[in-house]
C-alpha cells in the first residue's frame, strides 16, 4: 500500500505577537513548524505502516526551498519518501493553484492508495486545499476525520461535526483530512534523525511536474490579496480598583445600570 | 558554532519532548510524590534518548556527543531530574560499558539499559571516599571462579531502583588507586541489599542511596575491563559526565534566565516595569553573557569528544565554569523574582534548590580546579 | 510576481524583512528580494520608509464575467432544520443584493424540504433554488457538490455565499474547484466596491494576527464561506414569498461515493457559543479543569455558557466545542468574561467583537486587559465568589 501524505510548513502563529507602538507583526524569533494538522495526517498514515509493514508512506510539499527541513523532521518521525514542489512560478498561488501543483506532484508520485493531509494549516486557516485536491485527483474526500478504520477497498471513517460526528464509509482510493482528534503525532527519534540525514528529499519545479506558467501559482490563482492589515484593538476600557469586594460589586453596578443583568 | 541540520533536528525534539511531556503538571506531582512518571521515562527510550551516543552496532541511536549535550541541555531546560534519566545510560552507566564492556558484556548489559528495561548505577563514592576516590574501602577477593565483594557504597544515583550496577573494589589495596578494579553486579544477587533514599535537597524524582554489599560473589566473566585497571575507566566515564553536568548547568541557567526576562517585563514596581530599572537590565544582560560563556564550553567540549582528542581539560574547564555560574544564575533569578522567588509557585525556587548540587557531583568544583590546575602544571 | 522590490530605491535596512509574515523576504546583499514564500499581502509595502516595495496587479485576459447574476446563499439545513448561520447569510446577502442591484437567492438540497422554502422566503429570499431528493436528505460531499455545481453552471451566479460550517467548508472547495472559480474561507467582513462593483471579502489569517481583504476579480461567482456568529441576522417577515426553481436531480451509479453510515450527537448538553448572551470562559489561570466548576456556576446564575481558550483545551481540560478564537468559535455575546485568559492574539480574535469584555487576572500586565471594557486584577478564585455573593445580594 501506497499512502501520500500533504503537509506544510508554515510560521508557529501562536508565538507571532503584534508590537503595541507600530501595530505591526513581530516576525523575528518565530519558528517555522510542521503544521500541527498535517502532523495529525502524519500520524495516521504511520500507523496505518506500524500494521501492515509492507506500506510505504511518502510525504509531500510545496513550498520554498527551506520547507525541506520540515520535510526532515518528517522523515524522521517515520516517512519513507520525501517531494518538495519548489519553483518561483508556484509565489503567490491561493489554494485553487495550490491544489493543481500538489494534483500534478502526486500524480508524478504515481498510484498511491490513501492521500491524507491537514484539515487546514494555521497561517491560512482555509481548509480549502484538502477538498480542491481530492476534486483534481478525482478521488472521493472525507474532511475532518477523527477517526480511521480501513476495510477492504474502503474506509470507515468519523468525521467530525459541531454537535457529534458522522460514521462516513467511503470508497478507497480516497482522500482524508485530519484534525487534532485523530492521533496523538509520534515523536521524531534519534535513531530516524541519524538514518535519514542523508536520504535524499526529491524537488520538483513546475517542468518536472509537467505544469505551464500559466497553470501555477500567481497566474492560476482566481484570488487576490487586495490588502492587508493588522486588526486594530479596541480602547482601553476601565480598571476597577479597591478590595475583591468592592471590585465585584462596582462590576454588577455597572452592568445593573446598563440593565444587561 | 554551526550546526547540521541533524543536531537542529534533535534539538527540536528534545525540545518538543519536554515541552509536552515535562509539563507544570508532571513537575509539580513529581516534586510531592518524589516519583518519575516510568511512561516518561518509556518514551524516552523509544525517542531514542538512552543512547544517544552510543554506535549503533551496539543498539544505540549513533548519533555524537554534540546530540548528546544538546539533547541534556533542552531537557534541564524544564527538569534537571529528568535530565538525569537522559544522562544515566549515556554516560555513567553506560559509560564504563561502552569503554571497557566485553561483546557478551555489551549484549546482555548494555542493550537493555539502552531501550530503558534496566536501569544501571555507578557506584563508586563510599562514606569515606568521596573527592578522594582512590581511598575507597570496597574490596573484591578472587575465590575460584568468582569474585566477592564486601563494602559500602554512597550517595549512588538510582540505587534504590537500579537492577544492575557497575561497582569499583579494589582488587589490589597496597596499590591504592592502580589497584582499583569494576565489577558488573546484578543487583538481585545474595549478598546485595540497599540503604533508604536519601531526602535531598532538590532534584527530587531521581533517587539516590546507598549500596551496601555483604560477600556479593560475582561471576569472573563480570570483571569490566583489566584487571587493577579500573581506576582509569572511571576517570574516562567522569569526563562525559562532566560534560553532562555542565550541559545540565547551561539548561538550568537558560531557564531561569528565560523566567527572569518574562517577570522583568510583566511585573511593575514604583510605576514601572522592574525590567526598565537598570539594576535588573544589567543583571539580566550579565547573566545572558555568562550562560553563553558556559555553552560555548560545553559545545567545544563536546566537539572534541567527537574528533575523538583527549577532553580531560575541557571537560573540567566546562563542568567547573558552567555548575558554578548556574549557580550564580539561579541566585540572580532569584533575586529579580523576589519574594516570588522564594516560593513555590514560581519556577525559580525549583532551579535554585536543583543547581545547587551541580558544582559538587561527579567532581566538586575544587576536584575540577585540581584537574585543570594539574593539567596546566603537568 | 505582482509584489515587486524598486531597486534603485532599495536602502537595505531589512525593515521588509522583519516585518514579512511569511519570511518570504531575505537580504542579497544590500538589496531586498522577495522570494516565493510571498502571498502579496503587501505588509512590506507598508511598512517600506523608502517608498521602495510596490504591488502591481497583473494585467490578465477577463473572462466574460457579465453573464453572471444574483447573490446566491447556500440554505444549509440539517434534519430539515435550516442552520442558523443561513439567516445571517441571508442578512449579509440581502445588503449585497440590494447594492448591486440583484436579486438574492437560496440553494436548498435535502429530501423533502420543500416548506422550508417558505421559511428562506420570510427570511427575504427573492427565489428559492430546490433540489429534493432522497440521496441529499443528510450532506454528502459528492452528491451536493454535482447538484449544486450544475446549478451554478446553469443560472450562472454572480456571488455564492456558504456558512463556514464543517459542511459549507466541504462544500465551498469542491464547488469552486468544479465551477473554475476562487473562494474565500471564513469571511468576517464583506462589502462591494462602489467603483466596480466586486466583492472585497476580509478575514483574518495568520491565526487573526492580520487581517486580509481578499478579490476574485476574474472568475464567477465570487465565492464566500463567512464564519458563523458574525453577520447580521436578516428579520423574518412571513408575508413575503419567493419564486422555487426546481433543479434537476439525477444520479449515475458510482456519482455518490461515501455514504453516511450513521450520525452520532454529543451527549450532554449542547454548547451553542454563538447564541449565548453571557460566555464565562477560562484559560490557563483556572490551574485545572475543576476551575470550570465556578465558572459554570457564574454562568448559569447569568443564563449564560461556559467556554474556554485554546490553551485550556490543549491542556485537555475542556472540550474543543467550547474554545473560543482563531481556530474555535467566534462569539459576540453581551458580555464575556475572560477569567485567567491572558489574551493571546489568537484567542482576542474570537472575542473581541462582544459588547462588553470583562478581565480576570492575576497579572496586570496581561493583553487581555487591552481589550477589557471592564478589568479586575486579582485572583479568578476570589474575585468570581464575590461577583456571585454580590449578584444574590442585589438581586435579594
Amino acid at each position: 500500500m501506497k499512502i501520500l501524505v500533504c503537509v506544510k510548513q508554515v510560521p508557529d502563529t501562536n508565538e507571532v505577537r503584534i508590537d503595541p507602538v507600530k501595530g505591526t507583526l513581530i516576525r523575528e524569533g518565530v519558528p517555522s513548524i510542521l503544521n500541527p494538522d498535517d502532523a495529525n495526517a502524519l500520524e495516521a498514515a504511520l500507523r496505518i505502516k506500524d500494521k501492515d509493514p509492507g506500506t510505504t508512506v511518502a510525504v509531500i510539499s510545496m513550498g520554498p526551498p527551506q520547507a525541506s527541513y520540515m520535510l526532515r523532521e518528517c522523515l524522521a518521525m517515520g516517512a519513507d519518501e520525501a517531494y518538495l514542489l519548489s519553483d518561483r512560478e508556484f509565489g503567490g498561488a491561493d489554494t485553487c493553484a495550490t491544489s493543481t501543483t500538489l494534483a500534478a506532484g502526486i500524480r508524478k508520485v504515481g498510484d498511491v492508495d490513501l492521500v491524507f493531509a491537514g484539515r487546514q494549516a494555521i497561517d491560512g486557516d482555509t481548509a480549502q486545499v484538502g477538498p480542491q485536491l481530492a476534486q483534481r485527483l478525482g478521488l472521493p474526500v472525507v474532511t475532518y476525520v477523527q477517526d480511521i478504520r480501513l476495510e477492504d477497498g474502503k474506509a470507515v471513517v468519523q468525521r467530525q461535526m459541531e454537535d457529534g460526528y458522522e460514521v462516513v464509509e467511503v470508497k478507497t482510493p480516497c482522500l482524508l483530512t485530519a484534525v487534532k482528534e485523530l492521533n496523538e503525532p509520534r515523536y521524531m527519534t534519534v535513531f530516524r534523525i541519524v538514518d535519514t540525514a542523508n536520504q535524499e528529499i526529491v524537488v520538483w519545479n513546475h517542468e518536472d511536474v509537467g505544469l505551464d506558467p500559466q497553470e501555477c501559482g500567481l497566474s492560476a490563482s482566481p484570488t487576490q490579496v487586495f490588502r492587508s492589515f493588522t486588526p486594530e484593538p479596541k480602547g482601553k476600557g476601565e480598571m476597577l480598583s479597591g478590595t475583591v469586594t468592592e471590585m465585584a460589586a462596582a462590576l454588577v453596578g455597572r452592568f445593573r445600570e446598563k440593565h444587561l443583568i | 558554532m554551526k550546526f547540521t541540520e541533524q543536531h537542529e533536528l534533535i534539538r527540536k525534539l528534545a525540545r518538543d519532548f519536554a515541552e509536552k511531556e515535562l509539563t507544570n503538571d508532571v513537575l509539580d506531582t513529581m516534586e510531592e510524590t518524589h516519583v518519575f512518571p516510568q511512561e516518561i521515562r518509556r518514551k524516552m527510550a523509544k525517542a531514542g534518548f538512552f543512547g544517544i551516543k552510543i554506535p549503533r552496532e551496539l543498539g544505540g541511536a549513533g548519533a555524537d556527543n554534540l546530540s548528546y549535550v544538546i539533547v541534556m541541555e533542552e531537557i534541564a531546560k524544564k527538569s534537571a531530574s529528568a535530565s538525569i534519566y537522559v544522562s544515566n545510560p549515556n554516560s555513567l552507566s553506560g559509560g564504563p560499558l561502552l569503554l571497557s564492556g566485553t561483546e557478551a558484556q555489551i549484549g546482555k548489559y548494555l542493550k537493555p539499559i539502552i531501550t530503558g528495561e534496566k536501569i544501571m548505577a555507578f557506584c563508586m563514592t563510599e562514606p569515606g571516599a568521596g573527592s578522594d576516590a582512590g581511598s575507597m574501602a570496597t574490596t573484591a577477593v578472587e575465590d575460584g571462579d568468582s569474585y566477592v565483594l564486601n563494602g559500602r557504597k554512597s550517595f549512588i544515583t538510582m540505587a534504590p531502583i537500579a537492577d544492575i550496577a557497575v561497582i569499583y573494589a579494589k582488587t589490589a589495596p597496597e596499590k591504592k588507586s592502580r589497584g582499583i578494579s569494576a565489577f558488573i553486579v546484578e543487583l538481585d544477587s545474595p549478598g546485595v541489599s540497599r540503604g533508604k533514599p536519601e531526602e535531598k535537597m532538590g532534584l527530587v524524582g531521581f533517587p539516590i542511596g546507598d549500596i551496601i554489599l555483604e560477600n556479593v560473589r560475582v561471576p569472573k566473566e563480570n570483571l569490566l575491563g583489566e584487571l587493577n585497571r579500573g581506576f582509569s575507566n572511571a576517570m574516562k566515564t567522569l569526563e562525559v559526565g562532566r560534560m553532562g553536568v555542565a550541559a545540565q548547568s547551561v539548561g538550568v541557567a537558560q531557564a531561569a534566565l528565560d523566567e527572569s526576562i518574562k517577570y522583568a517585563k510583566e511585573r511593575k514596581q514604583f510605576g514601572k516595569r522592574i525590567a526598565d530599572f537598570q539594576a535588573i537590565s544589567f543583571t539580566l544582560a550579565d547573566m545572558a553573557a555568562k550562560v553563553e560563556a558556559a555553552r560555548g564550553l560545553v559545545y567545544e567540549t563536546a566537539r572534541l569528544k567527537d574528533e575523538g582528542k583527549s577532553i580531560t581539560k575541557a571537560a573540567s574547564i566546562a563542568k567547573y565554569f558552567a555548575s558554578e555560574m548556574c549557580n550564580e544564575v539561579c541566585a540572580k533569578a532569584l533575586q529579580i523574582h523576589g519574594g516570588y522567588g522564594y516560593i513555590k509557585d514560581y519556577k525559580i525556587e525549583r532551579f535554585y534548590r536543583d543547581c545547587r548540587v551541580f558544582t559538587i557531583y561527579e567532581g566538586t568544583s575544587q576536584v575540577q580546579q585540581m584537574i585543570i590546575a594539574g593539567q596546566l602544571l603537568k | 510576481m505582482a509584489v515587486r522590490v524598486i531597486k534603485e530605491k532599495c536602502a537595505g535596512c531589512t525593515k521588509c524583512v522583519r516585518n514579512c509574515p511569511f519570511d518570504a523576504i531575505s537580504m542579497e546583499g544590500r538589496l531586498a528580494v522577495i522570494g516565493q514564500a510571498c502571498t502579496e499581502c503587501g505588509a512590506c509595502v507598508d511598512v517600506c520608509p523608502f517608498g521602495a516595495i510596490e504591488k502591481t496587479a497583473e494585467e490578465k485576459k477577463t473572462a466574460d464575467i457579465s453573464a453572471y447574476s444574483g447573490v446566491w446563499v447556500f440554505a444549509e439545513q440539517r434534519e430539515n432544520r435550516i442552520m442558523p448561520v443561513v439567516l445571517e447569510l441571508l442578512g449579509e446577502g440581502r445588503k449585497l443584493a440590494d447594492e448591486i442591484g440583484t436579486e438574492l437567492c437560496a440553494v436548498l438540497c435535502g429530501d423533502h424540504v420543500e416548506k422550508l422554502a417558505e421559511e428562506l422566503a420570510a427570511y427575504g429570499a427573492d427565489k428559492v433554488y430546490l433540489a429534493d431528493h432522497k440521496e441529499l436528505s443528510v450532506y454528502r460531499t459528492d452528491a451536493y457538490t454535482k447538484v449544486i455545481g450544475e446549478a451554478i453552471e446553469k443560472y450562472k451566479p454572480e456571488i455564492v455565499l456558504l456558512g463556514a460550517t464543517h459542511i459549507g467548508r466541504d462544500l465551498g472547495p469542491c464547488l469552486a474547484v468544479n465551477c473554475g472559480t476562487g473562494l474565500t474561507a471564513d469571511c468576517t467582513g464583506l462589502e462591494i466596491d462602489p467603483e466596480d462593483g466586486k466583492l472585497k471579502q476580509t478575514r483574518p489569517a495568520f491565526g487573526g494576527n492580520l487581517m486580509a481583504t481578499i478579490i476574485c476579480p476574474d472568475h464567477r461567482p465570487q465565492m464566500s464561506t463567512v464564519r458563523p456568529g458574525v453577520m447580521q441576522k436578516a428579520e423574518r417577515d412571513d408575508s413575503r414569498k419567493a419564486e422555487v426553481v426546481k433543479l434537476d436531480v439525477h444520479f449515475e451509479d458510482g456519482d455518490i461515493r461515501t455514504k453516511v453510515l450513521d450520525i452520532v450527537k454529543k451527549t450532554g448538553e449542547m454548547v451553542s457559543l454563538t447564541d449565548a448572551e453571557v460566555i464565562v470562559s477560562g484559560g490557563m489561570g483556572l490551574g485545572n479543569a475543576d476551575g470550570f466548576q465556578l465558572l459554570k456556576k457564574l454562568a448559569d446564575r447569568l443564563g449564560g455558557t461556559i467556554a474556554s481558550s485554546r490553551a485550556a483545551v490543549d491542556a485537555g481540560w475542556i472540550d474543543h466545542s467550547y474554545q473560543v478564537g482563531q481556530t474555535g468559535t467566534t462569539v459576540k455575546p453581551k458580555i464575556y468574561f475572560a477569567c485567567g485568559i491572558s489574551g493571546a492574539i489568537q484567542h482576542l480574535a474570537g472575542m473581541q467583537n462582544s459588547d462588553y469584555i470583562v478581565a480576570i487576572n492575576k497579572n496586570e500586565s496581561a493583553p487581555i486587559f487591552e481589550v477589557a471594557d471592564y478589568g479586575i486584577v486579582g485572583d479568578l478564585y476570589q474575585v468570581i465568589p464575590a461577583i456571585l455573593e454580590e449578584l444574590d445580594k442585589s438581586a435579594g
